[in-house]
């Protein structure tokens, strides 16, 4: 990671509204975050605090008629928000690609596993029919899956869970993005495969100069693949920092309680784990002040009253928190 | 075969219906169904009130004024023995009406006891009333009321029974889908474990869990009979002339709406603004309270 | 796929013993001597007689069920009151006419019933949906007979376009085939309609998004070859209602085909021939779900491997 060079997505108070039969609501509500060329970024937070619908809305995947979002997305130069439907299209699976969340799901149970990756090179790459299903073998291989001719003639249903996922990566990479954003990519998979799967991304990580944006709840594959943090609350970013810091002195009474939540193996049972109390806020009904306050065991006045502001220090971290800004 | 036609009666299934007042509230914004609702009681004033709203007796013949187009005397025109056109369409609102009715009856009284059975005891008893549904799907609807009629005769009996018996299996379907799904929830075990009698388990939990989709079944089970009433009549092997039937007015007008096309045009325009009101209905009644099925 | 084959060939031999047994005791529901019945009023007494000793009316009721199904293989079904004519061979000189124009109408359905389910889910509660939605409606709600008639006032009768009915040219098909296709089509797009609501709100949509894959390319390669699959059941169930569709459609237009041969043989208490017909209508009717299921297995290829 270069400091030096701009960085290559900029999110500027990014507000994504979605507009249901109770309201409006913002499921994303003013965020701001850069992703650095050949950066590894980790965006945690508990499930429906945004992560996702973040990723969604950069790609501009969400359906615009039940959802609209605000702000700037600043990539190469340009804001994807403003873009045209064709240009934003080209720039989708071509430099910004997706891997998803559900194996079993995103991959379409009719078209075999090559003809799959094979679609996305001869659009983007615009390679012919033969050449397309070279290299999606190609990238089978890279993915460490066995057998790749023939498993690039097979439907998805005869793929194991964590060899979805490997083609899913395949699909995600074959067109060399510089970005790449990863939703929960190993949150469907059986514990052992999820290591391999985190080795895999690690390692084709390391091989280019791509940057990724890592989406994750689960804080052990932060601290394994992640080099900076950006931890989400209710739509919002409550604190930033790299990896070491942030698990070392975490200034978020949220990010304390996510790591606190965290099993220790050397756990002799007299130690409990913390959880932290209550519930996400319905985003319907947001409280007043802080809307992390219900939950925090370190709630003052103000929190009830005023939403914190974002707070600089130490020159690579932030976080909003009225304890932050009162030292 | 079997598991395909047991797909509408799975996305039917009572257990995800909509509580009640959310369902009238999803109900009212529907104008779909409101329009429904209004032809609907269009219809059934019709029905109800032809003897006030048509004096004399539509089946009277008057020779001197047959087939004559539609005027202040005769609102629609008259048919080939001079009969009123508009009152044959009203009193034969009455007798579509009779039809779906008796044959909506028949369908629930013997498809939804059987289906409940079925689907509640499972075992032999619903092997063997499945392999007999089976069978009468093996024939198309419309068909199998043919083949009854070919056995029972015409008439308007015959007619409510051939199509009634033919919707019977439709009936079975349904119920026995739902009562499938909700007898594994909870609160049926639990009853089951407590020792209540299967007769109270029915009538507690399982039927009123049924009712949404059968309410809208039976909404679109009116449409169908009208329609295949009208077809027999048609044919001339349903309801016989001179009662007034839909189907059997546009069967004889055939032979002179050559030159006379509103003899032809207007029992058809009764059929069809009678059924598209069930349709209507049921479509909206399935909106608001059976979301999960879409068809 | 060939045990899934095998399953689904061994499932209509009960539907087929259900079909028999209706129609044998179809015959005997009906008042009177069976072999009267299908000898018809006018017979002689020896041709009661000998259609007594044919069909074994004189032994116990199971052994009668046997003599029918042995003649049922045989395509032994009898000769007709009305025409003196076998049966069977009535039927053939029919069957070619009900299968053309089945297959016309459901044709036509599917070219106009897919398209209109698509375009109705790509923008759904548009302008556009709500016209699919409300003529599918007023489709389904159409008496087909009466559309029929319609169609023949206007075409035939004032502009005098198109034949008014019978058989011969491709004009003579037009209007039966657009009267037959009308209920279905409805079904069929109301079907394709909420299919691809459903398909396109699945995850792999998303992810052909993400690819940058052009709007027409998801839509079509990705969302409609899945939505197909079930409307594929559908458009083969709906065929029933194609078959009692076509009852009236060939009675309005006089085409001579198997549904106006039900009719008549009905209105004559032609027994033997209406047993004959129902039979066929039951089989083509299971013939083509067989057909859909065997489709099925070709389309989705969880089917084709498990």
């Amino acid at each position: 990671m270069n400091r030096s060079e701009p960085p290559l997505l900029s999110v500027r108070n990014m507000i994504t509204s979605f507009h249901t039969h109770d309201g409006i609501v913002n499921a994303v509500n003013g965020i701001d975050f850069d992703i650095f060329p050949g950066e590894t970024l980790g965006l945690v937070g508990e499930s429906g605090c945004g992560k996702s619908v973040t990723a969604m809305s950069v790609l501009r995947l969400l359906n615009p008629s039940s959802a609209t979002t605000l702000g700037e997305v600043i990539f190469k130069g340009e804001n994807l928000l403003d873009m045209t439907p064709e240009k934003m299209r080209l720039i989708r699976g071509s430099e910004i690609s997706m891997i998803f969340q559900e194996p079993m799901t995103s991959l379409n149970p009719i078209l075999t596993v090559g003809e799959q990756i094979a679609e996305s090179l001869r659009l983007h790459e615009k390679l012919d029919q033969e050449k397309a299903w070279e290299k999606a073998v190609q990238m089978l291989k890279l993915v460490q899956i066995p057998s790749p001719e023939i498993r690039a003639g097979q439907y998805p249903h005869k793929l194991s869970g964590g060899m979805r996922q490997r083609a899913m990566i395949a699909m995600a990479l074959c067109c060399s993005p510089c970005l790449v954003f990863a939703d929960e990519p190993t949150t469907a998979l059986d514990v052992t495969i999820q290591a391999q799967i985190i080795r895999l991304l690690d390692h084709l990580k390391k091989g280019s100069n791509m940057s990724v944006v890592l989406i994750t709840h689960d804080l052990g594959v932060i601290a394994r693949m992640a080099a900076r943090v950006v931890v989400m609350y209710a739509g919002k970013v409550v604190e930033e920092a790299p990896v070491v810091p942030l698990f070392h002195d975490p200034r978020h009474p949220y990010t304390r309680g996510l790591l606190n939540s965290i099993p220790v193996l050397k756990n002799d049972g007299q130690t409990r784990l913390t959880e932290i109390p209550g519930i996400v806020p319905n985003l319907l009904h947001m409280p007043e002040g802080c809307s992390f306050h219900p939950r925090c065991s370190r709630v003052m006045d103000i929190c009830t009253k005023k939403s914190p502001p974002m707070v600089h220090f130490m020159e690579n971290r932030r976080a909003a928190c009225w304890l932050v800004s009162d030292e | 075969m079997t598991d395909r036609k047991n797909v509408d009666t799975d996305q039917n299934s009572g257990d995800n219906t909509v509580s009640g007042s959310r369902g009238w509230a999803k109900l009212k914004r529907n104008r779909a169904a409101l329009a429904g609702g209004i032809l609907l009681l269009i219809y059934l004033l019709c029905a109800l009130g032809a003897p006030v709203l048509f004096r004399g007796d539509p089946s009277a013949p008057d020779l001197m004024n047959s087939l004559s187009p539609p005027s202040g005397a005769y609102f629609l025109g008259t048919d080939e023995l001079g009969r009123s056109i508009l009152g044959r369409i009203l009193y034969g609102a009455r007798v579509s009406l009779l039809i779906a009715v008796g044959v909506v009856g028949v369908g629930l009284v013997i498809g939804v006891p059987v289906g409940l059975v079925s689907g509640y005891y499972g075992g032999k008893t619903d092997f063997i009333i499945q392999r007999f549904t089976d069978m009468m799907l093996a024939f198309p609807g419309f068909l199998l009321a043919l083949a009854l009629v070919a056995i029972l005769g015409v008439g308007l009996k015959n007619t409510v029974i051939s199509i009634g018996i033919s919707m019977i299996p439709l009936y079975i379907r349904l119920v026995r889908g739902c009562v499938l799904t909700v007898k594994e929830e909870v609160y049926v075990e639990a009853a089951r474990a407590c020792g209540t009698r299967d007769l109270n388990i029915i009538r507690h939990h399982i039927l009123p869990n049924v009712l949404a989709p059968i309410i809208i079944q039976t909404s679109l089970g009116m449409g169908t009979a009208i329609l295949f009433a009208a077809g027999l009549g048609f044919l001339g092997i349903g309801v016989q002339p001179p009662t007034p039937e839909w189907g059997s007015m546009l069967g004889s007008a055939r032979a002179y709406m050559m030159g006379k096309p509103h003899v032809a045009t207007f029992p058809g325009i009764a059929i069809f603004l009678a059924v598209l009101s069930f349709n209507l209905l049921g479509d909206g009644l399935r909106d608001a309270f059976d979301p999960r099925s879409r068809i | 796929m060939i045990h899934f084959l095998m399953k689904r060939l061994l499932s209509i031999i009960p539907v087929l013993l259900g079909i028999s047994l209706l129609l044998f005791f179809m015959l005997r529901m009906l008042p009177g001597d069976p072999a009267q019945v299908l000898a018809g009023q006018m017979a002689s007494p020896e041709d009661v007689r000998i259609i007594r000793i044919q069909m074994g009316l004189d032994q116990p009721l199971y052994i009668q069920y046997g003599v029918f199904l042995k003649r049922l293989v045989h395509l032994d079904l009898g000769v007709s009151a009305r025409t003196q004519n076998p049966v069977i061979q009535e039927i053939w000189a029919r069957l070619p006419n009900t299968i053309l124009l089945a297959l016309c109408a459901i044709t036509l359905a599917c070219l106009f019933g897919i398209p209109a389910g698509v375009v109705a889910a790509i923008r759904p509660y548009s302008w556009i949906d709500y016209l699919v939605t409300l003529a599918s409606l007023f489709g389904i709600s159409m008496p087909v007979f009466w559309l029929g008639l319609m169609l023949m006032i206007v075409f035939s009768i004032t502009l005098q376009w198109l034949p008014a009915g019978g058989i011969g040219t491709w004009k003579h098909l037009v209007l039966p085939s657009i009267t037959l296709a009308s209920f279905v089509v409805a079904f069929i797009a109301r079907m394709t309609r909420s299919c691809m609501l459903e398909v396109l709100s699945q995850d792999y949509v998303t992810t052909a998004r993400s690819k940058g894959l052009k709007e027409k390319v998801i839509i079509v390669k990705h969302a409609l070859k899945n939505a197909l699959i079930p409307i594929i059941t559908v458009v083969g169930l709906q065929f029933g209602l194609l078959l009692g569709g076509a009852v009236l459609t060939e009675t309005v237009f006089a085409w001579p085909g198997l549904g106006r041969l039900i009719v008549d043989s009905i209105l004559a208490r032609d027994y033997a021939m209406i047993q004959g017909s129902i039979l066929i209508f039951g089989l083509l009717y299971t013939l083509v779900n067989l057909l859909v299921d065997m489709t099925y297995a070709f389309v989705d290829p969880r089917v084709r491997y498990d």
